[in-house]
C-alpha cells in the first residue's frame, strides 16, 4: 500500500493552492511605494559603434526622472562571470568586459544602450524613442566557424580573437585515444548541432531595486533561483556592496529552467540606480524582451566519432564541439560546454578511451548559459545519436549494442574524471522493454504502415551528473563559488517547525517535499513543518537550485540540522525522564526510554526547550535552532531509458509522438507524484527542442524567432501521455537521503530518442537517412525524404 | 501603446463619418491590431470598434440561398451558426483558438488579409461577396496581394456573402509556432465548376490554383489533383521552403478533395 506520509507518499503540492488560486506573489506583483519604472532602450543592430548618444529630447519628455547610459558606469563593475575555464594550453580563457550598460560599442540585438527611468512604463518608453543614438554598424559575428577564422571581424576589439577557449579533455589521453582509432573495426562519426534554445519560463524576468536612505540599505527584489549568489556577485562584483547592506530576495517565481541562475544586468542596474535616485526602481521584461535578454540555451556545433572493435565494444570516443557563448560570458557559460558536458561523454558505457575537444566562441547573439540540463543533454545528445548510428550501421540492435557496452560494475571512475557511485542500467532497460512494449513494436509499425504512415522507435540512455556539487573538486575546476547548500531549522516552543533553506524552488515543490523528510525524521505530521526560502535576510548563505541539486544537496543540509536538533532533543528527552541519553528512541513523534513505558511526547520537549525550568541548563542552551551546511562528497549519478514511438507523415513531414516511456533511475524517492511531474515537464522540453523549438538567428544577427509567431513551444497536443517508472532505485551513497535528482533527466534524455525514433521510421519507409538536424520540422523531414 | 481616442458607434453610418479622420482606424475583434498596436507598430489615434453595430452581426440565408454573415460576426459564432455551409463552419471552427475565435471576425480578418490566414481561402475559394458601406466587390477582385485588399481608406465590410457549393473542404497544415496556416487549401466544388483558394503558401498572398480547379471541375476525385504547382513565387523562411510549400499545396488539396467526397 503506499504511504501517505513522509518519504515515499504523495501529498498534493501545498503551494498549489496559492499557484492555482491566483495568490502566489511574484516579483511583479510587488511594488514599492513611490517606486519609479525603468524601460531598456536595446540595440537593434547585432554589432557596432557608438557614435554618439544625444538624450536632450528624451530629457526633456514627460514624467522622465534620469536617463543612465554606459558613462553613468564607468568605475562601475562589469557583470562577472562565475567560472574560469583553462583551455589545453593551460592558459586562462579570454574573458571580455560585460558593462552593465553598453560602453562604446553594442554587440548583439537585445544589448543595453540606455535606461530611462521615469514615472510610469509607458513615459519611459516615450522617453526613450526620443532618445538619438549614432550607431556605426559593424558587421555581425554570427555563424561560429566563420568566427574563429583568422581575420573575423572580432566581437571584443581587446580579445586577440572570438575563441573564449580551446578545452582539451583529458588531454594527456589524447594520443591513446588516436591510436585507438587507428586500430579500430570500425569507427562512426557523426556531425549535428545541438539547436540554441530560447527558455521562455511562463514568468518573465522582473527587478526592483529599493534604497533606505536611513540605513544606507539596498533591497533587490527579483525572479532568481539563487538570491545569495545574486547578492553575492552584485554586491561583491559589481555595485561594491557588502553583504550585511543588500538583501536580496526571490519571492514565487514562474519557472527558472536555468535561464534565472544568471546576474542579469537589468539587477544591477535597477539597484544601483535606487539609490542614485533615492527612489524605488521597477523592471518588468516584456515577452519581447526576454527573447533577446534572457540567456538561452546550447548551440553546440559537434563532429563525433566512435570507435569500435570487431566485436562491437566500444573502444575510443572522440568529439569537437563548437559552443556558442554569445557575445559576453554569462554567469556559469563557460562551465556548460565544458565540465558538464565533457565529463558525461562516457554516459552509461565502459568506453576506456574518451577526447573531448571544445572551442568556445563569441558571436553577436544574446549570451548562451545553462539551460535544463546544462552540457549534460549535449553530451547525451551526441552520444546516444552516434551510438544508434553505429547500430545502423553495423546492423545490429541498438539495444543489445547498448547493452553490450554498459557499465556494470560499480563504483565506476570515467575516463572523463567523475566517478558513478551506483547505477544498474541493464535494470532500467528492463523495466523500459516491459513498459514501452518493446516486442509487440513491430505490429504497430505495421498497423502505421496499413495507415500509411511510417512508425520508428527511438531508444536512448543517459546518465547525468547532478547534485551539484563538491565544492572542492568544482573549484579546482574553474567555479568561483562553493557549491555546498544550507538549512536552518527552526523549531517553536509548540514543536511545529520552520526550515529556512538555501535552495530556492519556482515550480519544483520543495514546500511539500521537504516537510515530508522531516515528517518521516521525526515522525509528525508534514503540516508541522513550513519551508522559507527565497530571501537573504532570512536563510543563511545557500547557492541555490538548478542542477538538480535542491533536494541531494539543500535536503541534505536540512537533514543534517534535523540531525543535530534530535540530537538535542534526545537530551532534553533525557533529562526529563531522568534517564541516560543512549536509552532514548524517537518514533512517532515520541521520545521514549527502551525497555520502559517512560515516554514524553514531541511538543512537551521542545516546549521545555524554550521554558527551561525543567532542564539541563549546566549542560546544554535553551532553545532549538540549528544551521547545517552540506557539501557533497560527489556528484550523483541518476541515470535511465527511454523510448519515443513515432509515427511521420510521409506526405508532409510531420512527426507525432504515439508513446513515449521514460524509465529512470533517481535512487530513493520523497515524493513520487512530484518526480513523476519533473520527468513529465523534462520531457515535454525535451520534445520541445527535438521537434519545435529553434532560436534561429540571419546572417545580421536579427533574431528570426523572437516571438511565439516564429518561436514554437510545445503545447499540450504536442506530446502523448507518458509511460513513467523510476522503481529501479539504487541509492546514492553519499548523502544520508540516498537521493539522485530528477529535475532535468527529461530534458536530457528525451531529444536523442525522438530523434533516433524519426531516423528508425525513415529507414523504415527506405530512405537512406542517418541524421536530421534537430528541431525535426516538417519541412526538415520532407526535405530528408526528398533529397 | 501609444494614446489614442476610443468610439464605438451603433451604427454603419455612425461608424464610417468616425473614420473620416486620418490615421483612424477600425477596430473588428483586434486579433491583429491589438498586439500590433501594444508593439508600437501601430499608432492610430483614433480607434472605432464596430462591435457595437447590431446590424454587422449574426449569420442569415439570402433570397440566392447564399449564406450571409455580418462582418462583426466573431469565428465562434459562424462555427456555431453556419451549419448550412459546413466547409465554412469547420474552417471558422479551427482559427487560432478558442479565445481568438470569441474576439475575431470575418470582416477583420478579411479586411487585414493576412497571407496566412484562414478565411481568405473560404472567401476566394467559395467566390464570396464582399459587402461593404459602399458597394459589393468579388472575392475575386478583391484580394490583391498580401496585407492588400481592395477596400479604400476607411470603407468597412459590413456583411460577406458566401454561395453554397455542393461540397467543400479546408485542409490547413499549420506553422508549428503561430498555428497560422504554413499552406491552408480550401476547395468548393459548385453546380458550375470548382474553385481552389490557396492560403499560407504564395508570396501574393491568398490565390486560386486554376490548374487544379479546371482538373477537378473535369473529374472532382483526389487523384484527379495536378502534379504540385512551381514553387517559383512561394514564401521561404524558418518553417519551410519555397518548394516545400508548393508540395503541401498538392497535398492538401488532395486531402480536401477526399474529404469534401
Amino acid at each position: 500500500m503506499p504511504k501517505d506520509h513522509g518519504i515515499g507518499a504523495s501529498p498534493k503540492r501545498r503551494e498549489d493552492i496559492r499557484f492555482l488560486s491566483g495568490t502566489g506573489n511574484y516579483t511583479d506583483d510587488m511594488n514599492v511605494n513611490g517606486q519609479a519604472y525603468v524601460h531598456f532602450l536595446r540595440s537593434d543592430v547585432a554589432h557596432g559603434r557608438i557614435k554618439s548618444i544625444n538624450l536632450d529630447a528624451a530629457s526633456a519628455m514627460p514624467g522622465v526622472v534620469k536617463i543612465f547610459t554606459g558613462a553613468d558606469f564607468e568605475g562601475v563593475g562589469g557583470i562577472p562571470c562565475g567560472w574560469e575555464v583553462t583551455d589545453k594550453h593551460g592558459n586562462a580563457m579570454q574573458e571580455p568586459a560585460h558593462p552593465v550598460l553598453a560602453q562604446g560599442k553594442v554587440r548583439y540585438v537585445g544589448d543595453q544602450i540606455a535606461a530611462v527611468v521615469a514615472e510610469s512604463v509607458e513615459q519611459a518608453r516615450d522617453a526613450a524613442e526620443a532618445i538619438e543614438v549614432d550607431i556605426e554598424e559593424l558587421p555581425a559575428v554570427v555563424d561560429m566557424a566563420s568566427a574563429l577564422v583568422d581575420g573575423s571581424t572580432k566581437v571584443h576589439d581587446d580579445l586577440t580573437s572570438n575563441l573564449c577557449y580551446d578545452w582539451g579533455f583529458v588531454e594527456e589521453n589524447k594520443p591513446a585515444v588516436e591510436a585507438a582509432f587507428a586500430e579500430a573495426a570500425h569507427v562512426t562519426t557523426l556531425e549535428l548541432r545541438n539547436n540554441r534554445l530560447v527558455a521562455n519560463p511562463m514568468e518573465p524576468r522582473v527587478a526592483i531595486g529599493d534604497f533606505e536612505r536611513a540605513s544606507g540599505n539596498s533591497t533587490l527584489f527579483t525572479t532568481s533561483q539563487n538570491p545569495h549568489v545574486i547578492r553575492l556577485l552584485m554586491g561583491a562584483f559589481v555595485l561594491g556592496i557588502p553583504e550585511h547592506k543588500l538583501r536580496v530576495v526571490a519571492p514565487d517565481v514562474g519557472g527558472g529552467f536555468g535561464t534565472k541562475i544568471f546576474h542579469y544586468a537589468e539587477e544591477a542596474f535597477c539597484t544601483f540606480a535606487a539609490k542614485a535616485l533615492n527612489r524605488a526602481v521597477k523592471w518588468t521584461s516584456t515577452r519581447s524582451e526576454a527573447f533577446i535578454s534572457d540567456a538561452h540555451g546550447r548551440d553546440h556545433v559537434t563532429t563525433i566519432q566512435l570507435a569500435l572493435d570487431a566485436d562491437n565494444n566500444f573502444t575510443a570516443l572522440r568529439t569537437d564541439t563548437m559552443a556558442n557563448m554569445g557575445a559576453y560570458l554569462s554567469t556559469f557559460a563557460p562551465s556548460v560546454p565544458t565540465w558538464l558536458h565533457g565529463t558525461l561523454m562516457a554516459g552509461n558505457y565502459k568506453t576506456p578511451l574518451i577526447y573531448v575537444n571544445v572551442k568556445a566562441v563569441f558571436t553577436n547573439t544574446v549570451p548562451v548559459d545553462a539551460y535544463r540540463g546544462a552540457g549534460r543533454p549535449e553530451a547525451t545528445y551526441q552520444l546516444e545519436r552516434v551510438v544508434d548510428k553505429a547500430a545502423m550501421e553495423l546492423g545490429v540492435d541498438p539495444i543489445a549494442l547498448r547493452r553490450q557496452n554498459f557499465i556494470t560494475e560499480f563504483p565506476y571512475a570515467t575516463p572523463v574524471a567523475v566517478e558513478y557511485d551506483t547505477g544498474d542500467y541493464h535494470a532500467t532497460m528492463d523495466v523500459l522493454e516491459k513498459m514501452a512494449d518493446l516486442s509487440g513494436f513491430e505490429a504497430r509499425r505495421k498497423e502505421s504502415e496499413a495507415r500509411g504512415k511510417l512508425r520508428g522507435l527511438g531508444i536512448n540512455c543517459y546518465i547525468e551528473a547532478c547534485g551539484i556539487a563538491p565544492s572542492n573538486l568544482v573549484g579546482q575546476l574553474g567555479a568561483r563559488a562553493g557549491l555546498y547548500e544550507s538549512a536552518t531549522v527552526r523549531v517553536n516552543a509548540t514543536g511545529g517547525l520552520v526550515v529556512m533553506t538555501g535552495s530556492h524552488s519556482h515550480g519544483q515543490g520543495h514546500e511539500t517535499a521537504f516537510p515530508q523528510v522531516i515528517a518521516e525524521m521525526i515522525g509528525i505530521d508534514e503540516s508541522m513543518v513550513e519551508i522559507e526560502h527565497g530571501d537573504t535576510d532570512k536563510a543563511p548563505m545557500g547557492m541555490g537550485t538548478y542542477g538538480s541539486r535542491s533536494l541531494a544537496v539543500g535536503g541534505s543540509a536540512m537533514v543534517r540540522a534535523t540531525e543535530k536538533i534530535i540530537a538535542k532533543t534526545k537530551k532534553i528527552a533525557a533529562h526529563l525522564m531522568e534517564a541516560a541519553e543512549a536509552d532514548i528512541e524517537l518514533k512517532d513523534g515520541t521520545f521514549s526510554v527502551a525497555g520502559t513505558d517512560k515516554s514524553v511526547a514531541w511538543g512537551d520537549v521542545t516546549l521545555a526547550a524554550y521554558v527551561p525550568h525543567n532542564y539541563p541548563l549546566e549542560d546544554i542552551e535553551p532553545g532549538l535552532e540549528e544551521t547545517a551546511f552540506y557539501d557533497p562528497a560527489n556528484f550523483t549519478y541518476p541515470s535511465g531509458a527511454y523510448a519515443c514511438e513515432v509515427e511521420v507523415d510521409p506526405d508532409t513531414g510531420k512527426v507525432t509522438i504515439e508513446a513515449f516511456n521514460a524509465a529512470d533511475d533517481f535512487g530513493n524517492v520523497v515524493n513520487p507524484m512530484i518526480v513523476d511531474g519533473q520527468v513529465h515537464g523534462g520531457i515535454g522540453q525535451g520534445i520541445g527542442q527535438a521537434l519545435l523549438e529553434n532560436a534561429a538567428y540571419d546572417e545580421n544577427g536579427q533574431l528570426l524567432s523572437a516571438s511565439y509567431m516564429d518561436y514554437a513551444m510545445p503545447r499540450a497536443s504536442d506530446v502523448p501521455f507518458y509511460g513513467v517508472d523510476h522503481s529501479c532505485q539504487t541509492p546514492c551513497t553519499h548523502n544520508p537521503l540516498g537521493v539522485k535528482g530528477c529535475g532535468e533527466a527529461g530534458a536530457i534524455g528525451s531529444p536523442p530518442a525522438v530523434v533516433n525514433a524519426v531516423v528508425n521510421a525513415l529507414r523504415s519507409g527506405g530512405h537512406d537517412i542517418h541524421h536530421i538536424d534537430m528541431p525535426v520540422s516538417p519541412s526538415r523531414v520532407w526535405q530528408a525524404m526528398n533529397g | 501603446m501609444y494614446n489614442f481616442e476610443f468610439e464605438k458607434p451603433s451604427s454603419i453610418a455612425d461608424a464610417v463619418a468616425a473614420l473620416g479622420d486620418e490615421d483612424a482606424t477600425a477596430l473588428g475583434g483586434g486579433q491583429t491590431l491589438l498586439p500590433t498596436m501594444k508593439q508600437r507598430l501601430a499608432s492610430p489615434t483614433k480607434v472605432v470598434s464596430l462591435l457595437g453595430i447590431s446590424e454587422m452581426q449574426g449569420i442569415c440565408t439570402g433570397d440566392d440561398g447564399a449564406l450571409c454573415i455580418g462582418g462583426a460576426t466573431n469565428h465562434a459564432a459562424v462555427a456555431a451558426g453556419a451549419s448550412a455551409y459546413p466547409g465554412l463552419a469547420a474552417l471558422a471552427g479551427g482559427i487560432g483558438d478558442p479565445a481568438v475565435r470569441a474576439r475575431g471576425t470575418i470582416g477583420g480578418s478579411l479586411a487585414n488579409n493576412d497571407p496566412a490566414a484562414c478565411y481568405p481561402a473560404a472567401a476566394l475559394g467559395s467566390g464570396a461577396t464582399i459587402v461593404t458601406n459602399a458597394r459589393e466587390i468579388a472575392a475575386d477582385d478583391y484580394f490583391q496581394g498580401m496585407f492588400t485588399t481592395a477596400l479604400n481608406e476607411g470603407e468597412i465590410i459590413t456583411e460577406v456573402r458566401f454561395p453554397v457549393p455542393e461540397a467543400s473542404n479546408y485542409q490547413k497544415f499549420e506553422q508549428p509556432a503561430s498555428r497560422f496556416a504554413l499552406v491552408g487549401v480550401f476547395v468548393a466544388k459548385f453546380s458550375d465548376g470548382v474553385r481552389v483558394a490557396v492560403t499560407g503558401a504564395s508570396e501574393e498572398g491568398v490565390h486560386r490554383w486554376t490548374a487544379a480547379e479546371e482538373a477537378l471541375s473535369a473529374n472532382f476525385s483526389a487523384d484527379a489533383v495536378p502534379a504540385a504547382p512551381g514553387a517559383d513565387g512561394m514564401i521561404a523562411d524558418l518553417h519551410g521552403t519555397a518548394a516545400y510549400r508548393a508540395h503541401l499545396v498538392a497535398v492538401l488539396t488532395k486531402r480536401a478533395v477526399a474529404a469534401a467526397g
